[in-house]
């Protein structure tokens, strides 16, 4: 148990010592924070951790220590080291280049050049700051992934952590934190873009014995994993942000539910939640007000509907997740028929920062009606896959080239697609869109919870509707026919077309149904659903008519209708094709334009991805 | 209730005396239940329906309406290829495709001799080393 002085002398304290974290700070310690999110670990960052401690161990090393960290968020470079005061970004480090990296770098002074990252234009860039990847990005929500250890939370006191609940509760009534967050223009960052403010004003207006403040950590859109990273990287900055809610809406009680997915995640969570106990951060009367808090964890168990707000709420009470109808809303009947609050990681990551920076700082960030900053997971055909945030308003071809270091392979552009299964594909006439709420909505998109998928030139769009579409008839909870039966028939008719046995009724078909089910859908999904299948054909029409009419794909993905061929002008004669055609049914001489037989030929698409001249297809 | 393993009942026991027998925790008990027996035997169904005073049939409800309940064991190397957006924009359909064809078995199905099973899972988010499949849930890409 600490109180609030001893948690306010610790923070100055340690402040001090982990300056060199952000500042350039010499002559003191070395710190090597090494990524510890799910994608590096996979890549083998903790035998770094290990192999980087031990070799320390062994030396004798003063002065230098080896922090693990959250995201640092170019997935695509890691796994990632960065050595501070100095800020020396390295890239695709593995296990064996520890013994390098502490006698070259940490015991020689020299920088180990070979594990340097390269920029999008190929120059080596030694400091983190100086990577184009970060030039453009804002990061509020993810301000400590990469700066602190998730598992100690005296580093996130050290960064101002629990400094914005100590002005809340002994600083602001609860009309004054909602106002703060209303005038800020915070909205839900889970996809729907509600006003965070207005939500937080409905649930306090609730009157209860009994309210429950949820944190919707189910981040079930494929391609998505902002909240699984802020959790695993800065899991105190959400458990704070629920306390603030609680105290604001008048509840005591909070939960958060993790997709099952996530065993990083949920772990660090339950540590971080039993340290804040172990200080008396949650707990019974907080820091000597009558303010109580705790925090549990539900897992879920797999189910993309229970990413809906009445969906979970039924799974947290043990139940299938069926959405309930609304109204009425959580905020007034929610968790075992109590005012509940719901909000996405992401939001919840805000909070802190709003109430500590002022809603004014916060409102200048973003546009008009969108402001702050927005965490995207860049995926698919770009060459810096990873996590991002930018402020609202930034342009789709800001993201993807600027940031994302654009199409990998020589390929072209072909559409980006936001908001999941639930989103639209965004073309290349939309490329300099500023993105925020309004204006993706106003192309038939939506912001959705973040996943943005980047598509190159060999993505077809009607096999892409397709995979949508058998991921919503896979995941509808089957509670209302629109969307049960609606998303079937939608997948049929999308199949039959991907067979060659579609029709130009067919396109009809699938727009008057579309509209039929958004309109008539129980839940956001349903409700949804069609979206992937609208935005296709609205901009990629000619390559519907291509497959109903003309019994083509183009791109060759849909493998019964793929006549795949050779450009004889384009052809090289390199026999790259004719190596890797794993049933031999390309044949030609060196130098000599190739040939595809096509009674051998299984459609597989392998000679079209290996073509360096794009000859085939 | 008549106990035909009792080594087994005793490890349901031990995971069900973790939680107060209130019907909430259905969800946590069969994600207990699911990662120690590797699915959910019916014998397990009916103790936790007795334990938690919930009619079998809703136990059997929610046990087959969350994908990550299965009725049938899995392979002592469970291999989960994801099927998330930027995985399959990657190629990973084409990796379950291979597996399925080396292992002859189809997604959701075990081999003969219980040593490999396949299944296609939701996106887990590590969508920056796309394509992704796991091993007894360790990832591999």
């Amino acid at each position: 148990m600490k109180t609030l002085e001893q948690i306010n002398e610790l923070r100055i304290k340690k402040r001090i010592e982990l300056d060199l974290r952000v500042n350039q700070v010499t002559g003191g310690e070395i710190h090597i924070l090494v990524c510890h999110g799910t994608g590096c670990t996979s890549s083998k960052s903790p035998q770094i951790i290990e192999n980087l401690r031990s070799l320390i161990k062994e030396q004798n090393i003063q002065n230098v220590r080896v922090i693990q960290t959250g995201c640092f968020g170019l997935c695509a470079k890691g796994p990632i080291v960065v050595i501070r005061p100095q800020d020396i970004f390295y890239s695709n480090v593995t296990p064996d280049d520890c013994k390098e990296i502490i006698e070259t770098h940490i015991k020689g002074g020299k920088i180990v050049e070979r594990l340097l990252c390269k920029d999008t234009d190929g120059t080596l860039v030694k400091r983190l700051d100086d990577l184009s990847f970060y030039k453009k990005q804002k990061r509020i929500a993810l301000q400590n992934c990469g700066k602190i250890d998730p598992e100690n939370i005296d580093e996130y006191i050290a960064f101002d952590g629990y400094k914005a609940l100590e002005k809340v509760l002994f600083q602001m009534k609860e009309e004054e934190v909602i106002q703060e967050i209303t005038d800020s223009g915070l909205r839900g960052r889970g996809g729907a873009g509600f006003p965070t403010g207005k939500k937080w004003e409905f649930t306090r207006q609730a009157k209860s014995d009994q309210k429950y403040v949820v944190c919707n950590a189910d981040e079930g859109d494929p391609g998505a994993f902002m909240d699984r990273s802020i959790l695993e990287g800065d899991p105190h900055s959400v458990i704070e942000a629920m306390e603030i809610a609680g105290y604001a809406i008048g509840a005591n009680k909070g939960y958060i539910y993790v997709r099952a997915e996530y065993p990083i995640a949920v772990e660090r969570f339950q540590k971080a939640i039993d340290q804040a106990r172990e200080y008396g951060i949650l707990g019974k009367k907080i820091w000597g007000t009558r303010f109580n808090f705790d925090i549990e964890i539900r897992l879920g168990a797999g189910a993309f509907v229970c990413g809906e707000e009445t969906a979970l709420l039924e799974s947290i009470e043990g139940r299938s997740g069926r959405p309930r109808l609304k109204p009425p809303f959580p905020a007034n009947v929610g968790l075992w028929q109590k005012p509940t609050l719901i909000n996405n990681v992401e939001t919840y990551a805000n909070i802190t920062k709003i109430i500590l920076n002022g809603a004014k700082w916060y409102s200048e960030i973003g546009t008009e009606t969108s402001k702050g900053t927005k965490v995207f997971a860049l995926g698919g055909n770009v060459v810096n896959t990873g996590l991002v945030e930018v402020p609202m308003g930034t342009t789709l071809r800001e993201i993807i080239y600027d940031i994302g270091g654009g199409i990998p392979n020589g390929r072209e552009f072909k559409a980006a697609q936001t908001g999941g299964p639930s989103g639209g594909c965004i073309p290349k006439e939309h490329l300099d869109i500023k993105i925020d709420y309004e204006s993706l909505s106003s192309i038939g998109s939506m912001m959705g919870s973040g996943g943005l998928i980047v598509m190159d030139d060999t993505k077809c769009m009607v096999n892409l509707a397709k995979f949508y579409l058998g991921f919503t008839v896979d995941e509808s909870c089957g509670k209302c026919t629109p969307c049960r039966i609606g998303t079937k028939r939608l997948y049929e008719i999308l199949d039959r077309i991907t067979q060659g046995e579609g029709s130009e009724d067919d396109l009809k078909k699938l727009e008057d149904l579309s509209q039929n089910i958004k309109s008539s859908s129980v839940c956001g999904l349903g409700q949804s659903a069609p979206n992937p299948v609208i935005s296709t054909i609205k901009y990629f029409k000619e390559e519907y008519i291509e497959h109903v009419k003309d019994k083509k794909c183009k791109t060759g993905e849909c493998k019964a209708l793929a006549d795949i061929q050779i450009d004889p002008e384009k052809c090289k004669g390199c026999g790259l094709c004719k190596r890797n055609c794993p049933v031999e049914a390309i044949e030609g001489e060196v130098k000599q334009p190739h040939e595809i037989d096509k009674s051998k030929c299984i459609k597989c698409g392998t000679c079209i991805a290996k073509c360096p001249f794009h000859a085939i297809g | 209730m008549e106990c035909k393993n009792c080594q087994k009942d005793q490890e349901l026991e031990e995971i069900l005396q973790i939680y107060k027998q209130d019907k909430d925790n259905l969800i946590q008990i069969l994600n207990d239940v699911q990662e120690h027996y590797g699915y959910i035997p019916t014998s397990a169904q009916m103790r936790i329906s007795e334990y938690l005073s919930i009619p079998f049939a809703e136990v059997y409800g929610v046990v087959t309406f969350y994908s990550r309940f299965t009725l049938k064991p899995k392979g002592k190397y469970n291999i989960a290829v994801c099927l998330g957006t930027a995985c399959y924009v990657k190629g990973s359909e084409k990796i379950l495709d291979r597996l399925k064809e080396r292992l002859k078995i189809s997604p959701g199905e075990t081999t003969e001799d219980g040593k490999f099973s396949i299944e296609e899972t939701r996106c887990i988010g590590a969508c920056g080393l796309a394509p992704v499949f796991t091993i007894n849930r360790r990832s591999l890409w």
